[in-house]
């Protein structure tokens, strides 16, 4: 699984990645998590608002730091 | 929570979905509007007792008005600032830069730019993002200028700004600052397209192709819309309630201390000068708009032109140094020279425009 999480590294980018890494370790789900800073990246997924989480080439939140249980749930597939 | 538990027991039956969320939000919806009209009914009585009676300071002394002034306005603006924060934050869930990018799309100029500074009151923009919004923004084939509509009036044009400005200064001028926000961006943003500064956008952001469709809406349902309200609250409240304080603080010490009529001089109508001074010291300023109006207010009072003061709140509003750092990413320099520049003149007419009728 590929999460990743968008953002050109403002605080909120910061706290999503913290929220996506708890995400990982209480669900106990395998996902590779990489950092995305590069602006032209971010706007080829198109997110124009950062921070944002894309899981699997899925783009599922944008411009917003989300819950821990949502991120969960997009792990699972749900 | 627990309390609620029983209120709604009886009830539970009527509902099928979410038996709980619906009555509960608006159950303390009610009952905080209540307490919110409460404080805000009792802070100026509560501002007099307090600066008059129990620090026992003279009504009309310097001390003792600029202590009334800041024990009332704080909490006032405050107080405000929080209701319409929640209610703006409503309004916004239904709004994200993506589905303005996707209402933008197509549209022709004039029209486009009228509706680019329109929706960047309500569209969610943090100026931290104004470098993927604008990428999403141009390659989806959004004009460069009505791009630049939405860019200028997203931070000038925000709640925060009005809401000061109705608490502080009045109905009339929070309308005035809203109409000749939204004409700067309108106008600002036409002059720019009509420029053809296209080749001046960084040649790798014009190789990116990106499709106003792709992402997806998330359709949010009644008590997400509240949360996020909440949530919008918690972090603008929370974020610029100190600058508030601050700003109030300075703007009571201006009250207190400095003498009337002290700006009529420097900042006055008079002087023809005054405008193209406030807005070169104002740009490369960088506050938000909670920092910026009590300072205003307390200008005004001090016998500065209108038009020279709202002049120099929105050149630190709208047109900020980080901004343009961060801009100077996507954008050659030239163009942001003149994007300034546009903007900066823009902003001058407002302010002449103010002094000759006001």
């Amino acid at each position: 699984m590929e999460v990743k999480v968008l953002g050109p590294g403002c605080p909120n980018c910061e706290k999503t990645m913290n929220v996506v890494m708890d995400a990982i370790r209480e669900s106990g789900i395998m996902a590779n998590v990489t950092k995305v800073t590069d602006y032209a990246e971010i706007a080829k997924m198109g997110v124009l608002s950062t921070p944002g989480v894309v899981v699997d080439g899925q783009v599922k939140c944008a411009g917003k730091v989300p819950t821990k249980e949502e991120v969960i749930s997009w792990l699972k597939g749900e | 929570m627990e309390n609620l538990e029983c209120a709604c027991a009886s009830e539970q039956k009527l509902k099928r979905e979410n038996p709980k969320s619906k009555f509960f939000y608006w159950f303390w919806g009610l009952v905080l509007l209540g307490i919110w009209t409460l404080l805000y009914k009792s802070l100026l009585p509560f501002s007099q007792w307090f600066a008059f009676s129990l620090l026992a300071l003279k009504p009309g002394s310097h001390l003792g008005e600029a202590v009334q002034f800041f024990v009332y306005d704080t909490p006032k603006v405050i107080l405000l600032l929080t209701l319409v924060v929640f209610l703006v934050g409503i309004v916004r869930s239904y709004f994200s830069p993506e589905r303005t990018r996707k209402i933008l799309a197509g549209k022709r100029e004039s029209v486009g730019n009228v509706l680019a500074a329109l929706l960047g009151i309500v569209t969610p923009f943090c100026s931290c993002s104004a470098v993927p919004l604008f990428i999403g923004f141009v390659t989806a084939g959004i004009p460069l200028g009505v791009t630049f509509s939405f860019l200028i009036s997203a931070p000038m044009v925000n709640e925060i700004a009005l809401v000061l400005l109705y608490g502080l200064l009045g109905w009339k001028i929070a309308a005035l600052y809203l109409f000749t926000g939204l004409f700067v961006a309108i106008v600002a943003g036409f002059v720019i397209g009509r420029l053809n500064l296209e080749h001046y956008i960084e040649d790798w952001v014009l190789k990116i192709r990106t499709d106003a469709n792709v992402v997806t809406e998330d359709k949010k349902s009644f008590e997400q819309r509240i949360e996020y309200a909440l949530q919008s609250v918690k972090d603008i409240v929370g974020k610029v309630w100190i600058y508030i304080v601050i700003g109030i603080a300075v703007g009571a010490g201006i009250h207190g201390y400095v003498p009337e009529d002290f700006m009529a001089s420097i900042m006055g109508k008079s002087s023809w000068w005054s405008v193209p001074l406030a807005v070169i010291i104002g740009v490369p300023m960088y506050s938000n708009a909670a920092g910026i109006v009590p300072v205003v207010e307390a200008l005004l009072g001090k016998g500065a032109a209108l038009g020279t003061v709202l002049a120099f709140m929105m050149s630190v509003i709208a047109l900020s140094l980080p901004e343009m750092l961060i801009l100077r990413k996507v954008l050659k320099k030239r163009l942001i020279i003149v994007f300034a520049s546009i903007v900066a003149m823009g902003i001058l007419l407002v302010g002449y425009i103010f002094n000759l009728v006001i």
